[in-house]
């Protein structure tokens, strides 16, 4: 009885302090391993506007480093589109990281919804308002037409012209990672005091006594050492994490690691 | 050669192992702690960004009708109230986050019955200034959503980091306490429901 009276305590103690982890988690599509700026899960497009909308967009992020990603789902499964597409967009890093100048269309199939996310760097220039005006008054008329491929064109071109000249081709600087020196010192040192007192047991090795001193130590090191090598895997590498680092500016280095804060509008056809 | 070499060797190694250790505790959580402050001013700025808006609405909606007075009145003085809650970042306790909680939830509730009540005067509604303004109410209180997710993500790592054993010991030496959480306010989504969805 007791012995399970305690199970019911340590599973509620582990349900509350796991309760938390279970917050907000939506389900967002990994980073994929091909980043381009077409992604047609839904099917909305032929392969050939797909491919001629892919050109278009990676030729403007090319030049101006703005990364517009359009993708379409079937589905929102009741998520709230908006919260959604920022959390998404946020996940895979879209726009530079230094600039934040990413833009992600969303188009759910089945709820008949879009949404435009900006990028914190770009949400002064394409405000909620001008998002909506472009969605409501360009794309949701071809929409509700059925010319998909149609309203993603003129949206985009629509979106190119109210971003136009700001953020034109700046270089954008590769940034060095600084070597973690630190990570490999301390190792050194260990590995630097193991040859020494290895090197030194050696030289012993026939004295008197001696014998049966050579084995035993090893144990300890060991468990030492292999702590130590725990300690240091845990440690202060832990804090932030980014994505990758646009190298050419374009989608040829991938997503640069924008950030997004939910700014944005959407529509319904 | 020497004898007592070795036990040195091996204490020197274990402190500057356990000292590494808890440096490395000890910056992680720091680092957790100030992402979760920047995710905090990140929250109350989408919230001033609503106050800015809430005061250009209240402006159209009187501008262009004379109606609802007790309804204006109401969202007036609750921006009013919610402008005087702030929060220090670096003084996020729970009394204070409740506190600027139940301001911002006043005024969320306030302004949901303002725009229902809006509803019913389709000169203002087709108002290309109040269409906007709903527009970028939308998007910001979408913006409210995410920043307070993210904080909530933020103080869940923080915490975490600061209660999994053996860190929880640590947190007891170097003094980091378990950070609070952001809570949805009551009835803000069926709210989203009513104000936003319309076409």
């Amino acid at each position: 009885m007791i012995f399970n009276r305690k199970i019911g305590i340590a599973s509620l103690i582990l349900a509350l302090l796991f309760s938390f982890s279970a917050f907000a988690q939506l389900n967002i599509p990994d980073k994929p391993k091909k980043e381009i700026s077409v992604y047609d899960g839904a099917d909305f497009l032929k392969d050939d506007e797909t491919k001629q909308l892919r050109q278009k967009l990676e030729t403007y992020a090319d030049t101006t480093s703005t990364q517009i990603v359009i993708a379409t789902i079937n589905s929102l499964n009741g998520e709230y589109i908006g919260t959604y597409a920022a959390e998404w967009a946020e996940k895979w890093g879209i726009g530079q990281k230094d600039k934040d100048n990413g833009l992600l269309i969303l188009v759910a199939k089945a709820d008949s919804k879009i949404w435009f996310t900006t990028g914190y760097g770009i949400e002064d220039r394409l405000t909620d308002a001008t998002s909506k005006t472009i969605i409501e008054n360009i794309i949701l008329p071809e929409f509700r037409k059925a010319n998909y491929y149609e309203g993603l064109d003129k949206g985009t071109d629509a979106v190119f012209e109210v971003l136009a000249g700001k953020f034109d081709a700046d270089q954008i600087q590769k940034q060095k990672e600084e070597f973690p020196w630190a990570f490999f010192i301390f190792p050194f040192i260990i590995v630097v005091v193991i040859i020494i007192i290895a090197t030194r047991r050696k030289n012993k090795g026939g004295g008197p006594g001696s014998g049966h001193r050579n084995s035993s130590p090893d144990l300890l090191d060991i468990l030492i050492l292999g702590s130590m090598g725990r300690s240091m895997g845990g440690g202060s590498f832990g804090g932030s994490s980014s994505g990758g680092f646009g190298g050419g500016g374009g989608f040829s280095g991938g997503f640069g690691g924008g950030s997004f804060g939910g700014g944005g509008a959407g529509g319904s056809w | 050669m020497k004898k007592w070499l070795i036990p040195i060797i091996v204490i020197v190694i274990v402190g500057f192992g356990f000292y590494s250790w808890t440096k490395g505790f000890n910056n992680t959580a720091v680092t957790l702690q100030e992402d979760a402050k920047t995710a905090w001013s990140n929250v109350e700025s989408a919230y001033q960004r609503r106050n800015d808006l809430i005061g250009n609405l209240v402006k159209t909606v009187q501008g262009a009708a004379d109606f609802e007075r007790n309804t204006l009145t109401e969202v007036i003085e609750a921006r009013a109230k919610a402008t005087s809650v702030n929060v220090d970042a670096n003084n996020l306790n729970p009394e204070s986050i409740k506190q600027f909680e139940q301001a911002q939830g006043g005024l969320t509730s306030a302004l949901s019955r303002l725009l229902v009540s809006v509803e019913r005067y389709p000169d203002l509604k087709s108002n290309q200034n109040f269409m906007n303004l709903q527009t970028q109410l939308e998007g910001t209180e979408n913006r409210i959503n995410v920043e307070r997710n993210r904080y909530n993500e933020t103080v869940g790592e923080y915490n975490k980091h600061i209660k999994i054993f053996p860190n929880s010991i640590f947190a007891g030496w170097f003094g980091f306490e378990e950070m609070t959480r952001y809570q949805a306010d009551e009835g803000s989504e069926d709210a989203k429901e009513v104000e936003f969805n319309f076409d």
